[in-house]
């Protein structure tokens, strides 16, 4: 029978919630690296039982996590002790751990600098590690959204990281900002037709689109308009909160933006508003069903000063037209003096022949409904405050 | 090379990520004069257990991470220069090398 595999990730550590097909009866694990923040953790597409976790503290940094049994044993792969963390030539190796910059000359004039919030320029620094996505096809490469906003890939199961350098390195990097939360590279969706073809989205930069597997980028932000920027229509500095995807056609996508819910037809060339009868459409998270591809899912947010749901009611929104008609899905969620937030990482679908659909919140709950949000309960409620949710279908 | 064995106390989350109870026991090399510095003691912790490498001091620039502070024999030895020597009585193993995380938040 299938099972599903819900995989948390929190302010102080890693849950991972277990159930069979019927999705009614959760066992539920962690916390794992308790007390550690814990942006994002997810599967391999390729190998279910590798997982990778990104691990991180303002205290000591950042640690990568792997797991190679599902979550029930992990290691930080990396140099072993006692070996030489330098090649034989004297040059240091990459490390697990390590996300250092390239400001190699090969990879044409890496930026050093983006715009801070007073507008002066401000050097890159790394902070840690927003998501991680697996390759569809080799458990030993992932790819890393980190902030300050850059992307890094591993080749070799976590290892050792370098930058995909041609992104930060793009013209457009100087007027690249912060958001409240940090310059984060927090989406990266991976082309299952294309395998050099990747989308990126960046806080608040904007969404940027790769067809050459990494090297080169360009901004993808033509139809956004942000009235809260000096330009409501430029190139870049729009914040995107989040895109999402749906693998049978990947050139349709979907975004949640700091205000607005948009569509693109053509691989992010231009954008629609769908944002419709939302009764707000400001938010962070946005998915698409796993069998519908014209069925997606936000949760409106009140607005950027007050990131709770309206009148305290939380309601998960639905469209079944690819946007602008959009239906409140309530059953099974508090629906007065509920104010958490559900941040733009923590929402995932599983691909079960009744989809599920699951989303945390700040308050440290976790709902699923495994009727495609026809229904929802919480799986947990006390959870610390939840950073990502993802979730694996195991057959 | 001359070596001295030393005593470091970690930060609770460290020792957990290291997998290791209470205080650290290392062999660590003397310099040219026959000193101890802080710079030896992180080299030979972070070769004995490498997951605590970037965690104390940054990959790249190797600066002390900022929420962190050295201690030993009642003293603040933070601000101290890497190759600056210790007190003898880190170096004899009388007294521990503390790493101290900053008590702020959590």
């Amino acid at each position: 029978m299938s099972r599903v595999r819900v995989l948390v990730g929190t302010r102080k550590g890693a849950f991972i919630l277990a159930s069979d097909g019927k999705r009614a009866l959760w066992d539920v694990s962690g916390p794992h690296f308790a007390g550690w923040e814990i942006y994002h953790l997810k599967g391999s597409p390729a190998d279910p039982n590798r997982l990778y976790a990104s691990q991180c503290s303002g205290w000591f940094g950042q640690i990568i996590q792997r797991s190679d049994d599902g979550g029930k044993t992990w290691l930080q792969p990396g140099t072993p002790p006692g070996e030489p963390t330098s090649t034989p030539d004297g040059m240091p190796k990459g490390e697990s751990n390590k996300f250092a910059y390239d400001t190699s000359a090969e990879t044409g004039k890496p930026l050093t600098t983006h715009q801070w919030y007073d507008g002066t320029q401000h050097p890159w620094e790394f902070k840690r590690v927003w998501h991680l996505d697996p390759s569809l096809s080799d458990p030993n490469t992932v790819y890393a959204g980190v902030e300050d906003a850059a992307l890094f890939r591993t080749n070799d199961g976590g290892q050792s990281w370098h930058e995909l350098a041609g992104l930060r390195g793009h013209a457009s990097g100087p007027q690249w900002q912060p958001g409240a939360g940090g310059m984060g590279l927090h989406t990266i969706l991976l082309d299952p037709a294309d395998p050099k073809r990747i989308y990126i989205a960046i806080s608040a930069a904007g969404a940027f689109r790769t067809d050459d597997g990494g090297k080169t980028w360009r901004p993808i932000n033509r139809g956004l308009k942000s009235q809260y920027i000096p330009n409501p229509e430029a190139e870049v500095g729009h914040c995107v909160h989040h895109m999402a995807m749906h693998a049978s056609r990947p050139r349709v996508l979907f975004m949640q933006k700091h205000w607005d819910v948009m569509r693109s037809d053509d691989a992010g060339e231009s954008w629609h508003e769908v944002s419709g009868n939302l009764p707000t459409d400001f938010g962070f998270v946005i998915d698409v069903h796993a069998h519908e591809p014209e069925t997606i899912y936000v949760v409106p947010i009140k607005s950027d000063s007050e990131h709770f749901p309206p009148e305290g009611k939380l309601r998960v929104y639905r469209s079944r037209t690819g946007g602008n008609q959009w239906e409140a899905l309530t059953k099974g969620l508090p629906q007065s003096n509920c104010y958490v937030n559900v941040l733009r990482d923590a929402m995932a679908v599983d691909s079960l022949d009744s989809c599920g659909v699951y989303f945390g919140t700040t308050g440290g709950q976790v709902y699923a409904s495994a009727d495609a949000g026809e229904s929802w309960a919480p799986i947990v409620r006390d959870l610390p405050a939840v950073l990502s949710v993802e979730v694996q279908t195991l057959r | 090379m001359m070596t001295t064995m030393i005593r470091v106390v970690l930060p609770a989350h460290l020792r957990t990520l290291a997998r290791v109870e209470s205080e650290v026991r290392l062999d660590v090399p003397l310099d040219a004069e026959g000193r101890l510095t802080q710079r030896a003691i992180l080299d030979a912790l972070e070769a004995r257990y490498p997951m605590l490498r970037g965690t104390i001091r940054d990959h790249v620039t190797q600066q002390r991470r900022s929420f962190l502070r050295f201690f030993a024999c009642a003293e603040d030895l933070s601000l101290e220069p890497p190759d600056a020597p210790l007190p003898d009585a880190v170096a004899s193993g009388a007294e521990p090398f503390f790493v101290v995380g900053a008590i702020a938040g959590g």
